[in-house]
């Protein structure tokens, strides 16, 4: 929808504008190619059985009347490749195939390769487990005491416990007693899920030349490489690792994933290529979606509303598996540092192991739901003490190059100008608390990290992204990294930095598919931080083939070098007399002496943070900062609500392309809805009881608000062209900003999400018998 | 082949006639047998849209259609809404609003909006949203599909 009209300084050319995706075109006519879309000569089918029981000891597995099925290639169990990983490399709890024990219903106990699918069904069904059932754990707060059978040996001293953090900065317990207000909020938050629209997919292929080919749909090629080796003892140069087209990732596809080492595995057993496609079923019971959660936090201000002191504490239930999981437990906590100053913070979190389908990382992981129960702490704070919302917010912003509590470095914040953006655009003043009974407007903000500073996996050091260009003398430049677009718009963005910086058009640059071996490491699309880190790599690439340009370009105009420019697909100089040749023309005098330029660019974060136990989780090179108001409209009788409108006032930096990073806001405002609205995975014990499409409730169109987008962000000092993230961090304001604004429709305070119609009636209901009028209501 | 076996039907303005013995479903004729992958498998049970196909004109789930039942009469896909050059209207908003995000929903969407736009050249906002209702998209939050699509209805 509307969004700030371009500032008239732009001095780029192709960035800062709207830029249509490079392989739009392919995606709008059936053209773009997924992982399901791939023939290969062949193909087999493989097929995980698994597992119906919550917990159990897999005492045997009997394959063989599977095994002879005729049509059946090979049957694989546990014990075949048992070495344990994770996309952590302090935390590997997974095997590609559950070796003793399987720890949720789901968990894949026996893979097959078949002709064909009805084959593969009917193997599964001859294949005879005997297991004996575990003690079921599906309370996470059940797991923090000793229990009998834990899900894992290295849980917390027996119990379920996978991750403990502990920090405490400053002095709490003196902040709250000087406080003059003090706020507690107690938030549930339900489990929620990527639901992107391609189910998992993968294809591997061995060839007798000893290599190993696997083709799939992940958001991160590098993290999969390196585990197909470790697990398969292959080394990682005789594995190629292709990423087709993704269809939509939000963190569900950056786990290293078991199926994807179990088809290649199956594949290396049978010689032949070997598919494995998931039912929606499935993609649900592999989730790794957002934790569902217990937080409590408590905050305290000043008789003028200056934050004191935050004392957070998390209990967050992780499934079977580490995953993420021990980022997750730090941000949890430490994402709350942000956006406001906090000189005194604790924080105690825990993340418990329970038989249910792992949780993971999910589009703004770790900062969603402490950031709920933060700002409407803050908003009952503001009620309290008489300060307007945004007057409070404004007065405890973190401000430019300044540190936290924590050592987090914050660099740019344009976090004041998003505020008072969506207080004029949303009429706040005349608004709050003014709408009639029912309707209703409210604050929500948030910061999130544009990249995670320490890489997942340092050691050995090296860059987080190179680039690498080659142009020849056709002058198409071709760019090869391993950047995961899963949709977000990174291919586009890659060309259109190197078009910027040569003077190119968008369509001489060519964006390769991903290609391990051909693609230099990028590490994939994950924390946000692909614009940045890839786009520094980029345009250092490009900045070096404009070196070699500009010399030959020189030469041919007869100039010094200090003197030529780049131009619109030419090399200029000023003069006098002014003067430009072609690009191709200047291409093919830099090729005289070497042929074909190439280039390679890489960008490393610099060492950043404390040194404390866990100081570099949330670090990170810059942060994005976000403020939006939504407004609300409530049915009293029913329940039922609207959210007519969001203004989402967001600091990303420069925005080098405002299509997709309007996208991106749209998409996250969609899926912020979703987890505050309607949105939630539905257990009872360990049984997942909605895991379809049809029941998993996801926003309809009809339920979409407008959205109008302020981008006001400054030039990020780090960022390629002044760019930060904009992925993930405009999701997090969401929720609170529909929370605080139900509040002001109808006076009641919901903790418990998601807020469905149900939960708001009772809510009414409850303040009504309570006597507690509200607006006249 | 036995007739019984044998469907013969129209598919993109061609008539094809292939060996179909039943209960092969629609989706997997098309992608399987025909290789025609544009249309997309998000669910196999009618709750994404991204398989979603014209059945004589009007949007059918494909993963939820018998391939029988479409025995002599007119199946177009994506491919077919496709003109052999460049892009269609539809097509072409698409691209220009940032209609397409991870583009897995976007062959469904397309397919969906023709046939809207073919009964309803002009159609309101209210009149989009009701279309689309069955096609899920997860990446753009559907405003910018919308917005492509009243584009194209010059609304
Ligand atoms: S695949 Fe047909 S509706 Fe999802
Ligand atoms: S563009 Fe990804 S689901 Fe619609």
């Amino acid at each position: 929808m509307a969004s700030a009209p371009t500032p008239p300084t732009n001095p780029y050319r192709l960035l800062g504008g709207r830029i249509p995706y490079v392989e739009g075109p392919l995606k709008v006519t059936g053209r773009a190619e997924y992982t399901d879309d791939i023939q290969r000569p062949g193909l087999l089918v493989g097929r995980l059985l698994r597992s119906p029981w919550p917990h159990a000891r897999l005492r045997s597995i009997d394959v063989a009347a599977a095994r002879a099925l005729p049509g059946v290639y090979a049957v694989l169990t546990g014990d075949r490749y048992p070495i344990p990983f994770g996309v952590l490399p302090i935390t590997h709890d997974e095997t590609a195939i559950a070796v003793d024990a399987s720890r949720y219903i789901g968990d894949i106990i026996a893979a097959v390769a078949a002709r064909d699918e009805p084959t593969a069904e009917a193997a599964l069904a001859l294949i005879r487990v005997d297991a004996e059932p575990l003690a079921e754990h599906a309370d996470p707060r059940m797991g923090t005491s000793k229990v009998t059978d834990p899900i894992h040996a290295k849980g917390l001293a027996g119990t379920n416990i996978q991750k403990e953090v502990v920090q405490h900065f400053g002095d709490v317990d003196a902040a709250f007693a000087r406080a003059r207000f003090t706020a507690r909020v107690r938030g549930t938050f339900a489990g929620v899920t990527h639901a992107f629209t391609e189910p998992m997919a993968t294809i591997a292929e061995a060839t007798p030349d000893g290599r190993l080919t696997v083709w799939s749909a992940t958001q991160v090629p590098h993290y999969l490489h390196r585990t197909l080796s470790e697990v398969l003892g292959i080394p990682m140069h005789r594995i190629r690792v292709i990423k087709p087209e993704v269809g939509g990732g939000f963190g569900g596809k950056s786990d290293p994933l078991p199926h994807e080492i179990v088809c290649a595995a199956l594949a290396i057993e049978t010689g032949r290529p070997v598919k494995i496609l998931f039912d929606r079923e499935e993609v649900f019971y592999t989730n790794h979606g957002r934790h569902p959660t217990q937080n409590e936090v408590r905050v305290a201000a000043d008789a003028e509303g200056n934050l004191l002191a935050y004392d957070i504490e998390a209990l967050i239930d992780g499934g079977a598996w580490s995953s993420f999981g021990t980022v997750t437990t730090y941000y949890n906590g430490v994402l709350a540092m942000g956006p406001y100053r906090v000189p005194n913070f604790r924080y105690k979190g825990r993340r418990v192991y329970t038989t249910k389908p792992p949780s993971g990382a999910m589009r703004a992981h770790g900062g969603t739901n402490i950031r709920y129960s933060i700002e409407v702490a803050l908003d009952r704070i503001a009620e309290e003490s008489g300060i307007d919302p945004f007057d409070l917010r404004e007065r405890n912003a973190l401000a430019p190059n300044s540190t936290t509590v924590n050592r987090f470095e914050i660099t740019s914040t344009s976090f004041l100008e998003c505020l008072s953006a969506v207080r004029k655009a949303s009429d706040w003043d005349r608004k709050f608390r003014q709408l009639p009974y029912g309707r209703g407007i409210g604050l929500g903000c948030g910061f999130y990290i544009s990249g995670s500073n320490s890489p997942i996996h340092f050691t050995p050091k090296m860059p987080q992204s190179t680039v690498h260009l080659k142009v020849d003398m056709d002058g198409g430049i071709a760019v090869h990294s391993m950047q995961a677009d899963i949709g977000q718009g990174s291919n586009t963005l890659l060309a259109a930095i190197v078009a910027e910086v040569l003077g190119v058009d968008l369509e001489r640059v060519h964006v390769q598919r991903v290609d391990s071996d051909v693609s230099p490491v990028d590490l994939g699309s994950y924390s946000s931080r692909v614009t940045f880190m890839m786009g520094n790599a980029a345009r250092s690439a490009a900045e070096q083939l404009k070196g070699e340009l500009i010399t030959a370009a020189a030469g041919l105009l007869g100039t010094p070098p200090e003197e030529v420019m780049v131009g619109h697909e030419c090399f200029e100089t000023r003069g006098p007399p002014p003067a430009s040749v072609p690009f191709l023309e200047v291409l093919h005098r830099a090729m005289e002496a070497k042929g074909a330029l190439t280039a390679s660019g890489s960008y490393q974060t610099r060492p950043k943070g404390g040194t404390f136990k866990g100081a570099k989780a949330g670090t990170a090179p810059a942060y994005s900062f976000a403020a939006y108001v939504a407004e609300v409209s409530v049915d009293v009788e029913t329940g039922e609500y609207r959210v007519r409108k969001v203004w989402a006032g967001f600091d990303c930096g420069r925005p080098l392309n405002r299509l997709a990073v309007e996208g991106q806001i749209e998409g996250s405002i969609h899926m912020g809805l979703g987890q505050v609205m309607g949105e939630s995975m539905n257990y009872r014990g360990s049984r997942l009881f909605n895991p379809s499409l049809l029941e998993y409730k996801i926003p309809m169109p009809q339920q979409m608000p407008e959205v109008e987008i302020l981008l006001v962000g400054k030039d990020d000092p780090e960022g390629p062209f002044g760019a930060k993230e904009a992925g993930e961090g405009p999701l997090i304001a969401t929720l609170p900003a529909v929370g605080n604004a139900l509040y002001d429709a109808v006076g009641v305070r919901f903790t418990d999400l998601p807020i469905t119609p149900d939960k708001v009636l009772r809510g009414i209901d409850r303040r009504v018998a309570e006597r507690r009028a509200w607006k006249g209501a | 082949m036995p007739s019984r076996d044998r469907l013969r039907f129209r598919l993109n303005g061609q008539p094809v006639d292939v060996f179909c013995p039943d209960p092969r479903i629609l989706l997997d004729l098309l992608r399987e047998d025909l290789r025609l992958t544009g249309t997309k498998r998000g669910c196999d049970l009618g709750t994404c849209g991204c398989c979603t196909v014209l059945l004589d004109g009007r949007p059918a789930l494909s993963c939820l259609t018998l391939a029988r039942l479409v025995e002599s009469r007119e199946v177009t896909t994506i491919e077919g809404v496709t003109p052999p050059q460049g892009l269609s209207p539809v097509q072409r908003a698409f691209v220009e609003h940032g209609a397409t995000q991870c583009g897995f929903c976007t062959p469904g969407f397309v397919v969906t909006a023709t046939a809207l736009l073919r009964a309803n050249p002009h159609p309101s906002r209210e009149e989009i949203e009701r279309a689309i209702a069955g096609n899920l998209c997860r990446c753009t939050g559907y405003t910018k599909i919308i917005e492509a699509i009243a584009a194209v209805g010059g609304r």
